[in-house]
């Protein structure tokens, strides 16, 4: 992936693995991306894939241990947050990065009102009063269009429903008015009508505020709308980016492919739904070579033994598998039968 | 929340009479009040039938309870075997029981929840294993065996403290009684903060609270401790109705004329106006204290509305 030098935020190289009892599991093997100020990013993959724990090791909230990072950079700004100290690092986070989780009902504290929790970055970040921290609390459930927000500072995360707690998570990450945001899943946990205006909502704010968003998710269709550029993972390793709308058009990566395959669409009714066969990889013995090839359709020899390096597609584009010409090739034709 | 409290100051009623009833009736009617006043004598029945007037005990069981009752609500507990009143037995002895408590409370809450927190936020570490032996051994230990080695060291070998407490049991006397007390409660809310606060530590309004770029302190007192300390301050709650009851033991080695010496002597003597009066209070206080309990649970936990 291209990294400027002007970039918001630029991984490199990143290995994150985890001590467990059966061994260490290598959740993030060598990912790199970057991501520019305003520009929205979309990591996509199963569960498993790295993708957050790519961003807790961003964010700085891994569980260390048994998390660990064990090499690679995480430039914001031109700093290695990885080489800062944990009271610089604290300063950072929700200051200039704020997070987004995916359940707001447990991502928020249940005994603490959600004005306390909203107005607690002011008092800590900003040195505020109590008193006007309450009142910018007020300021950003309105603007996350929270109706009867002076009412409801008071209340506590139960009494709020699952749309208005993720507008909650939401004010509570534009807060400081970051430069980034990391969201993990944001709207995972909602009905869908509630995801569409909880998307919408994140959009506005990251044009509103011109911040850079890292939009993590498994929900292709949640992507197309909102992202520039999309980072697929597999297997702690990124297989493929590009720009959003070239990806859904041709694929460079037989996994790509598998997953928009794999969106049920109201057109092909009454057809079975496709399915990437197989399962993916244990992290503790992630396969030699490339790490999808038990599962791909195009595998050979090759791939059971080279691991693939992130080929130059086209602009912006790379893809890591050793024949994504024959996969480029084979979307376009089936899609003009 | 009023309705609550009324409902469940409805609901004590039966529970009232019924654990009131039941002392009395083991008291009054499984042993004979006449015949353990005359000790191993044969009683004049002359005389034993003019007692038994004067003590309504000739009237039938539940008239008995009934009239006991009566008494009570208007506050006369009866007079003691040896002529003192019930009343003035106790006027002596629940203030130094309560001492007792309090000091017994204040130690297990302050230091059970600091090795708590210290060990559940360390847990799997050297500090951790340690705190849990201890507990281990703590809880292992009868309050007979703790309370006479630590009466003996402290108060006979270095002389540290008075051995024995005096009768007006004042509060700098009971601070050793009161360890001993609080030893094997503490145990128990040393490991269950650290369950608390390490199954917490990893809960996801934790992770919210450090992305949040807040100071490691805040974060554990404002978002972990709160959360954690709501079962803790349930078994802390109950404990204090529990302590109340007396601590017949550890009373009887510091020589504490508290309600649980009160008690042993009247169990031991079959002086029923004491012990069915005792018992009576100690009903009410531990349903007051189990309400209390109930009512700081919603006070603590939002999620908990009682309608």
């Amino acid at each position: 992936m291209t990294s400027s030098p002007t970039a918001l935020l630029d991984v490199r190289d990143l290995h994150v693995a985890f001590r467990t009892r059966e061994g260490v599991a290598k959740a993030v093997n060598g990912v790199s991306y970057s991501v520019n100020a305003g520009e929205t990013l979309a990591v996509l993959g199963e569960s498993g894939s790295g993708k957050s724990v790519t961003a807790q090791a961003i964010t700085g909230i891994l569980d260390t241990p048994p998390g660990f990072i064990s090499k690679g950079e995480i430039l914001f700004k031109g700093t290695d947050l990885l080489r800062m100290s944990g009271g610089e690092r604290r300063k950072v986070r929700g200051a200039q990065m704020a997070m987004i989780f995916q359940d707001a009902l447990s991502a928020l504290n249940p005994v603490l009102n959600v004005g306390d929790q909203l107005g607690e970055m002011f008092v800590v970040h900003r040195g505020m009063s109590h008193k006007d921290a309450r009142a910018k609390a007020v300021e950003l459930m309105d603007r996350v269009r929270i109706p009867a927000a002076r009412e409801r500072v008071g209340q506590y995360p139960h009494q709020f429903s699952g749309g208005m707690r993720q507008r909650i998570m939401i004010a509570m990450a534009i807060a400081l008015e970051p430069e980034l945001i990391i969201a993990d899943e944001p709207t995972t946990a909602l009905d869908v009508t509630v995801q569409a205006q909880v998307m919408e909502l994140l959009a506005e704010l990251r044009r509103e505020l011109g911040m850079g968003l890292i939009l993590i998710t498994h929900d292709l269709g949640v992507v197309a709308d909102v992202a520039d550029k999309i980072a697929v993972m597999y297997a702690g390793r990124i297989v493929e980016t590009a720009p959003v709308h070239e990806i859904y058009r041709s694929p460079a990566h037989p996994y790509t492919k598998g997953l928009l395959e794999s969106i049920p669409r109201l057109d092909q009714k009454g057809r079975q739904l496709y399915a990437i066969k197989g399962l993916p990889p244990s992290l503790l013995r992630i396969p030699p070579g490339c790490a999808f090839h038990p599962r791909c359709p195009l595998a050979r020899q090759v791939c059971r033994t080279d691991e693939p390096p992130l080929y130059e597609v086209g602009p912006g584009r790379r893809s890591a598998c050793h024949f994504w010409k024959e996969c480029l090739v084979e979307r376009t034709d089936s899609s003009g039968a | 929340m009023g309705r609550y409290v009324i409902r469940r100051l409805l609901q004590m009623i039966p529970v009232f009479i019924g654990s009131t009833f039941l002392i009395f009736f083991m008291v009054y009617a499984l042993g004979d009040p006449v015949a353990a006043l005359f000790g191993q004598r044969a009683p004049d029945p002359a005389v034993a039938a003019q007692i038994r007037k004067d003590l309504y005990l000739d009237h039938p069981l539940g008239a008995q309870y009934v009239h006991y009752m009566s008494q009570v609500f208007a506050g006369n507990f009866g007079t003691a075997f040896n002529g003192q009143a019930v009343t003035a037995l106790m006027g002596s002895a629940f203030p130094v029981t309560m001492r007792l408590t309090l000091v017994a409370i204040v130690v297990e809450a302050v230091i059970g929840i600091a090795l708590g927190v210290a060990s559940g936020l360390r847990r799997g570490r050297a500090v951790d294993t340690g705190v849990l032996l201890l507990t281990l051994v703590v809880v292992s230990i009868p309050t007979f065996v703790s309370g006479y080695v630590l009466q003996y060291l402290f108060g006979v070998k270095w002389g540290l403290v008075n051995p024995s407490v005096s009768f007006a049991a004042p509060i700098n006397q009971l601070i050793l009684p009161g360890v001993v007390l609080a030893l094997v409660s503490l145990a128990y809310v040393t490991r269950l903060t650290r369950t608390s606060i390490a199954e917490n530590t990893r809960a996801d309004y934790v992770r919210t609270a450090i992305a949040k770029g807040l100071p490691r302190g805040r974060v554990i007192r404002r978002h972990l401790l709160r959360n954690s300390l709501i079962p803790v301050v349930t078994f802390i709650g109950t404990d204090i109705g529990a302590l109340m009851g007396g601590a017949i033991v550890t009373e009887r080695i510091f020589n504490i004329h508290g309600v649980g010496y009160q008690l042993y002597q009247g169990i031991l003597r079959q002086n029923s106006p004491t012990v069915v009066g005792f018992v009576t209070i100690l009903v009410i206080v531990f349903l007051v204290a189990n309400l209390l309990v109930d009512l700081l649970y919603a006070v603590l936990d939002p999620r908990i509305r009682y309608a």
